[in-house]
């Protein structure tokens, strides 16, 4: 390349064959140079980075009242990024998950919230159902632009998101809004039927843990032994092969974007039933775009994604530690978040190509 | 002043930020590259200026500082997803979020301080007609980025550079073929683009509404690059969609403080729900799009 000087160039060349082994340690090798990066921006801000680095990634895993709440924030985590595994696997990118959480835990908050002198064992599994229903409802209107009008899903469904935000804001402020709770944007708090029961005694992980890992698994069986999985993957690395085998775009993106709603949905109401308790504007810390970043972490695979989910919990909880402990803004774990991506993208390159140093002479011919 | 002066006087003004960083994209776009990053850019872009004008720098300086430090994120960009060749979507949104996440990080101690804005320019003449007289009164970014527009514009029409760019976009393998070096072009197109949406998070934080608060940006970085849709590949339409977009924004602030009895929230969705019916209504037109698109937008390019 002319833009480059120099008589050795490196040069990306295509493997014959992807590497698995590559591809296999993609993940930690990019966790260490992310976690270099950023303890050197530590050092950069004047902080302690050994301190910052015990309290981020060390101390969620070192005591099981703080790996409890790793196992909490995993959840929806998990949840959340199976569902956009699947579509970012047919190259269908639904980027407002987010959006689609904040739906799911306002249509599961309706029940408590319209009939807070309901009792029965029926109400929390219904808040799940009627969730995750809010949520797909809520993607199936990019799938719609998208399928009928040919508008780009990842522009449709960001604009959702933040329609979102705003309307889950309304009903916080207005009809919504406890008339016993001071003025503060938050629901009633929900009676105890309404609350997904506790799984591990004596923490707050509750059974919403299991159906993510259920999903998990029908997410696994799904993408690695249906045929609807393989044609959904075939459309999103051969698109035009797929239009000769006859596999349907548009079936395509709306199963994906349903099944990423339907996911995120579960998630925002099984965060309103769970830990929360009531609908409040703080009802996601960024779950819909962080999982985004776990579903790439895990490389797309239903097996990677439980690692990645545990990993990204295990930074919210670190970030909230290092907060408390050393003094880190909050913000810092949105920067680690950004750069992890980063550092994989960069790190899963080598699965596929692998770095030649060329003379500058034989460099231009391929 | 009436509600439709108001509107006629502030739309280029509230235009500008989506404006900058709709021409950013739209150049590095033409050149064949989707940077997602948008929103971080900008939001980089507004907290560097807010600092540097906040501290005294005055706002030539914040400026740019503004647009080095967000060309130098999307130069990330460009090493990640073109060097690197990773996938152009994932790549935006890493950056997205890092230069959002960068943006609170820096301005974490300057929530709520405000900066002098800048001062208006006024045409003679023009500038006192009844009621479109506001138009022809802002301030010296206003005018720039009207400068800008026509310049790219032109660039693309009239000159060689702007059909290299093209060419780079159009079809990489035969524009290397002819000696262009298509990554190198890529390269300078992403950097340009990440300048101007410094430029417009500048704009954003210390001229239009002069005040840090986190977030500032609110999606107007996404929707700039979906006013490049919009103008379907066309700085003049850009233009067009840009004027759009401030009217609609003035518009909602403009019912907010008459007391119109329409939800505030429902208000601050507006430019959001106008871009989902506008990016229905355009993409609908499979023609238009494929006429004036960019052949091989986001896709890597291997020699």
């Amino acid at each position: 390349m002319s833009a480059l000087s120099g008589p050795f160039l490196p040069l990306l060349v295509r493997r014959e064959h992807a590497s698995l082994s590559v591809k296999l340690i993609a993940p930690p090798m990019a966790l260490a140079l992310a976690t270099l990066l950023n303890l050197g921006l530590y050092l950069l801000m004047g902080r302690d980075p050994v301190a910052i680095f015990h309290a981020m990634l060390l101390e969620p895993f070192l005591s099981w009242a703080s790996f409890s709440e790793v196992l909490l924030k995993t959840g929806p985590l998990l949840l959340v990024a199976q569902g956009l595994a699947i579509g970012f696997r047919a190259k269908v990118f639904n980027i407002g998950a987010e959006g689609q959480f904040i739906l799911g835990a306002i249509f599961a908050s309706a029940i408590p919230v319209w009939f807070p002198q309901a009792t029965g064992q029926w109400i929390w599994p219904s808040m799940l159902v009627i969730g995750a229903l809010g949520g797909a409802l809520w993607a199936s209107l990019t799938a719609f632009w998208r399928v009928k009008l040919n508008a780009n899903e990842i522009l449709v469904s960001l604009m959702l998101a933040l329609v979102a935000a705003q309307l889950l804001n309304y009903l916080l402020l207005g009809p919504w809004k406890d008339p016993n709770g001071f003025n503060f944007p938050q629901s009633v708090m929900f009676q105890y039927d309404a609350m997904v029961p506790i799984l591990i005694p004596g923490t707050r992980v509750n059974v919403s843990l299991l159906v993510a890992c259920a999903f998990s698994l029908g997410a696994w069986v799904f993408m690695q032994r249906s045929f609807a999985g393989y044609k959904l993957q075939v459309g999103g690395l051969a698109p035009r092969a797929a239009g000769y085998a006859g596999f349907n775009e548009g079936r395509a993106i709306w199963l994906s974007l349903l099944v990423g709603g339907f996911a995120a949905g579960l998630a925002g109401a099984a965060e309103v039933a769970g830990p929360l308790g009531q609908l409040q504007r703080s009802i996601s810390t960024g779950y819909g775009y962080a999982a985004i970043i776990v579903a790439y972490l895990g490389g797309l695979h239903p097996v990677g994604i439980v690692f990645s989910a545990l990993l990204m919990a295990a930074l919210y909880i670190g970030g909230d530690n290092a907060m408390v402990s050393a003094n880190l803004p909050v913000a810092a774990v949105r920067v680690f978040q950004g750069s992890l991506l980063l550092a994989y993208l960069v790190a899963i390159a080598f699965v596929r190509y692998r770095l030649e140093w060329r003379h500058a002479a034989h460099a231009s011919t391929p | 002043m009436n509600a439709v002066e108001f509107i006629i006087a502030g739309m280029l003004a509230a235009a500008t930020p989506f404006l900058l960083a709709a021409l950013g994209e739209l150049v590095a776009e033409r050149a064949g590259v989707l940077n997602l990053g948008v929103e971080g850019l900008m939001a980089l872009g507004a907290v560097i200026a807010f600092i540097i004008v906040y501290q005294g720098g005055g706002h030539l300086l914040g400026f740019l500082a503004a647009g080095l430090a967000s060309a130098a994120l999307s130069l990330v960009f460009a090493v990640v997803a073109l060097g690197f060749r990773a996938n152009q979507v994932a790549t935006g949104l890493a950056i997205g979020i890092l230069g959002q996440g960068l943006s609170a990080l820096f301005g974490k101690s300057f929530e709520s301080l405000t900066v002098k804005g800048l001062p208006k320019l006024s045409l003679p003449w023009l500038s006192d007609i009844p009621v479109i007289g506001g138009l022809f009164s802002q301030d010296i970014v206003v005018w720039l980025s009207l400068a800008a527009t026509v310049a790219i514009w032109a660039v693309f029409a009239y000159t060689k550079t702007g059909l290299v760019i093209r060419a780079v976009g159009e079809n990489p393998k035969a524009a290397r073929a002819l000696g262009y070096p298509v990554i190198a072009v890529r390269f300078a197109a992403v950097a340009f683009g990440g300048a101007l949406a410094g430029f417009a998070g500048a704009y954003a934080a210390v001229v239009y509404t002069p005040l840090w608060a986190d977030g500032m940006i609110a999606g107007r970085g996404w929707i700039a690059i979906a006013l490049v849709v919009f103008g379907t590949w066309l700085a003049s339409r850009i233009f067009l969609g840009a004027c759009l977009f401030g009217a609609v924004s003035l518009a909602s602030l403009a019912a907010q403080t008459t007391g119109l009895d329409v939800s505030s929230q429902l208000l601050s969705s507006l430019p959001y729900l106008v871009t989902i019916v506008v990016l229905g209504i355009i993409s609908s037109n499979r023609r238009l799009l494929k006429l004036n698109g960019v052949a091989s937008l986001g896709e890597p390019f291997e020699p």
